[in-house]
């Protein structure tokens, strides 16, 4: 394997500098995927049936929670990159472990989210409004999800392996990932919540 | 579920006949791999195999058995159709079977053969050792072949889906589609599909970063153009499968209002998202087979491709066009004048950079030396059919005229009239012109041109007596019609052009036959004295594809390599980076077909453990340290040696 030592780890060898632009178009589906939900969204937020609409249900605390936390989390993982090209194995662990916390903290709050709702006999069978609404947000709670268990594994090879290649490549793809979901949650608070309680 | 609803022959002799069949097959299969002691070598070669040769091999099997899955749907279609009141299938049957051929022919057979042949070619036309990602390659298709093997089973366990290819809703809801049918559809389609989102991914970053040097964009054969530009497309498109298909099985088992009827529900928003997926997907079958007709007509007129540039700019304006006409599938479905205006405009536009390349393939002709080889004859075929198939799509794109057409045999017949001499031809072609590459001796040429004369006039006898039948008001999908229609003496004739198709492509498979046993095997790794870089290495192709990478200075370089005695690069032999095989993607692929098989029948329990066995798969791929092995210099020798001595 040649090493190319001008370039940041993450994109010296050829091998990972196609899995950087692989993972890049990857990202390009993902904003289908999400496009579509959002297009689903649109078209049934305000068919709710006899169900609640959305003023009735949402309330601002939590999601202004999750959003500090997640938008926090975007920032702690900028700083462990930046501390991996510094070649701080130890910062950017620490980094990495402060961002999968947050994310943690905000899986939990959308959980407390979605059984509020429940409780209030809003459920993903209610009415289309609500299919529409929790399936959106669902798939971004999976995402999270995923990346959860995925960046304990990478943080896992850092630990043993140290910063290889190989491992700073998976952190920096990692990272990718992870400011993608905070992106998608941007759009979800702005144009679900915020868009939601508006009163037109 | 009781064992009668699972098992679905019962009371049915003919899905009896079909199980058994299939159970004999199976059978006979394990038996002989065992008696001719295969395993092992089907194991190490095959199953897990990362080698895009071998994986394109795999696509295009599998489109074959699924292409003859598909052909018996449709000789059954056309059987029940041919007289009036028939009662070779009931009602039932003949909506699942309808629904089935579509499927299957679009989704597991002409996007795989496609597949199979981008696989096989592109890495070996840009120079290149193999895909971006190999093991990806393998993961993408297992999935598909996990999904096929889903979509195929619903036949004897549960019943197939009955709601047409394109499952509208409510028909494909729970209450008009209790089966589980449908349920099938919508996880087997997304197993699959997820596969050929990986393949799209993999052969954008393989074509942006992995061509020879000196392959600047507008050196790129056209093929590798046509496949650049249509895994785009895929990569952006089946997202949207993808979502769709996850709200089709959340409304059908778990109760969610997004197609349903009350609660807010709509059902047109299922025909949306389908079509927006799924006139990309026509464009996914058509543009590699515009690609492969562009090799072969320059190959064969001996001249260089006329109008490159256009080519390349009216592909690029037709995928772009391609995701903003889906509404033309429902004009008669309750939009305004507004929106079927701007559809309809859109829709015939499309028609402008097609021209173009008819264009193109007949100016290329012009003045070329012809030679007719089968895979010419095909393309020469392709040109006047697929202009009849794209004139009727003109006359479908006019909104007002299409309340007479929308949902008559004349659709059906406008449709089979661009994807059989569009893609169907494009592959048959392609599978003819690249059969050498891959196993170093041709088909032989006699049986394939009495082939491509059964395929070709069989087609246009199935197939265009529909166009009349059609405008004399005659509705697709419909069972049985009676005599007093006047719908009978037609779709006889139709009935003896699709026996005549089915002759022509049982040669097909008879020419593969023979030409294995008796075939010459002297070929030169260039029988047809082609043009383009994969004809540059030798036949059947070395695991490592090009023992030097060649440097390309020109649009086929290879081409003008030879005709001035050239080699397209001296540098000296230097060890070969490859990477190793893996049995992870068949295995993980068994725990998808496995997962998908339990959710069909709603059986959460083991669907959860075997989605967590498919979690663990990716888990080990992210711990595993596999970083390939090298092919040394001796050993590269060596096997040009052995392969006839340096190639260009
Ligand atoms: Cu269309």
């Amino acid at each position: 394997m040649k090493i190319d030592e001008s370039l940041p780890l993450e994109y010296s060898t050829e091998e990972n500098r196609l899995k950087i632009l692989g993972f890049w178009i990857f990202l390009g589906a993902e904003i289908a995927l999400f496009s579509t939900l959002f297009a689903v969204y649109f078209t049934l937020e305000n068919r709710f049936g006899t169900g609640p609409s959305a003023q009735e249900i949402f309330h601002m605390p939590p999601v202004m929670i999750e959003t500090i936390l997640l938008l926090t989390s975007s920032f702690t993982i900028g700083l462990g990159i930046h501390a991996m090209r510094l070649g701080l194995k130890k910062a950017m662990m620490t980094f990495f472990v402060i961002t999968l916390m947050l994310g943690l903290g905000f899986l939990g709050v959308e959980i407390y989210e979605f059984v509020t709702y429940v409780n209030e006999g809003a459920t993903i069978q209610t009415s289309a409004f609500l299919s529409a609404l929790m399936t959106l947000l669902g798939t971004h709670g999976l995402h999270v999800t995923f990346g959860l268990f995925w960046g304990t594994a990478i943080l896992l090879q850092v630990r043993k392996r140290g910063l290889t290649p190989e491992t700073a490549n998976k952190s920096f793809i990692f990272s990718l990932y992870w400011h993608f979901l905070d992106v998608v949650w941007i759009f979800i608070f702005s144009f679900v919540y915020l868009k939601g309680l508006m009163v037109l | 579920m009781k064992w009668d609803e699972f098992f679905v022959f019962t009371g049915d002799p003919m899905l009896f006949a079909a199980m058994i069949s299939i159970i004999v097959g199976a059978i006979s299969i394990v038996v002989g791999l065992t008696y001719f002691k295969k395993w092992a070598y089907l194991w190490r070669e095959w199953l897990t195999t990362v080698d895009h040769k071998k994986i394109g091999v795999m696509y295009i099997l599998v489109a074959l058995i699924m292409l003859f899955r598909g052909g018996v749907d449709a000789l059954l279609m056309r059987g029940q159709t041919a007289m009036p009141e028939n009662g070779l299938l009931n009602a039932q049957h003949y909506n699942e079977i309808f629904t089935t051929h579509g499927v299957i022919m679009i989704l597991f057979m002409a996007m795989p053969f496609i597949i199979g042949l981008m696989n096989v070619i592109i890495p070996l036309q840009i120079g290149a050792r193999d895909v971006a990602f190999p093991r990806l390659n393998s993961v993408s298709f297992w999935l598909f072949a996990a999904g096929a093997g889903l979509f195929n089973i619903s036949f004897i366990i549960g019943g197939s889906p009955d709601a047409g290819w394109s499952a509208y809703f409510p028909l494909a809801s729970l209450e008009f589609s209790p089966t589980v049918g449908n349920n099938y559809y919508a996880l087997s389609l997304q197993i699959a599909g997820l596969g050929t989102l990986m393949t799209g991914i993999n052969f954008v970053v393989t074509i942006l970063k992995m061509r020879a040097p000196g392959m600047t964009w507008m050196k790129m054969p056209m093929f590798t153009w046509s496949v650049l530009i249509t895994n785009v497309i895929i990569v952006f498109a089946f997202p949207v499968l993808t979502v769709a298909l996850a709200l089709m099985t959340m409304d059908r088992q778990f109760g969610t209002k997004f197609f349903a009827m009350q609660d807010g529900g709509m059902d047109m928003l299922w025909a949306n998202l389908f079509w927006v997926w799924g006139h990309p997907e026509v464009y996914i079958v058509i543009l590699p087979a515009f690609g492969i007709f562009s090799e072969i007509i320059s190959t064969f007129a001996r001249k260089n491709l006329y109008g490159y540039k256009s080519m390349v700019v009216s592909m690029v304006a037709i995928s772009l066009l391609s995701f903003v006409v889906w509404a033309h599938h429902f004009y008669t479905m309750g939009h305004g004048v507004m929106v079927n205006s701007i559809f309809s405009i859109s829709t015939m536009a499309i028609a402008v950079p097609t021209g173009v390349k008819i264009f193109n393939w007949l100016l290329t002709l012009h003045k070329g030396k012809i030679s007719f080889t089968t895979p010419m004859l095909y393309s020469l075929a392709f040109i006047p059919i697929f202009t009849i198939g794209g004139v009727t799509g003109v006359m479908l794109a006019m909104a007002s005229a299409d309340y007479q057409y929308h949902n008559t045999m004349f659709l059906v017949a406008h449709f089979h009239y661009v994807l059989i001499p569009g893609t169907v031809f494009a592959v048959i072609a392609g599978f003819h012109f690249w059969f050498p590459k891959v196993f170093g001796f041709r088909l032989n040429e006699k049986l394939g041109k009495l082939g491509f004369w059964f395929i070709t006039i069989s087609f246009n006898v199935a197939f265009f007596p529909l166009f009349i039948l059609g405008l004399n008001g005659m509705t697709r999908r419909m069972y049985t019609y009676s005599e007093s229609t006047g719908y009978g003496p037609l779709n006889m004739l139709s009935f003896i052009g699709a026996v005549g198709l089915g002759i022509g492509f049982i040669i097909l498979v008879y020419n593969i036959y023979w030409s294995i046993r008796y075939s010459p095997r002297d070929e030169d790794g260039d029988p047809w004295d082609a043009r383009s870089l994969e004809w540059a290495t030798h036949s059947p192709v070395p695991v490592y594809n090009f023992a030097r990478v060649p440097k390309i200075n020109e649009l086929d370089a290879f081409w003008f390599a030879k005709k001035n005695n050239r080699m397209l690069s001296d540098d000296p032999y230097e060890p070969i980076h490859m990477p190793s095989n893996s049995g992870m993607p068949f295995l993980m692929s068994g725990a998808f077909f496995a997962a998908g098989f339990c959710a069909v029948f709603s059986w959460w329990i083991p669907a959860i453990i075997f989605t967590i066995a498919i979690f663990v798969f990716m888990a080990l791929r992210s711990f595993e340290q596999d970083h390939g092995y090298y092919i040394s210099v001796e050993e590269i020798e060596r096997t040009e040696r052995e392969l006839g001595g340096d190639k260009k």
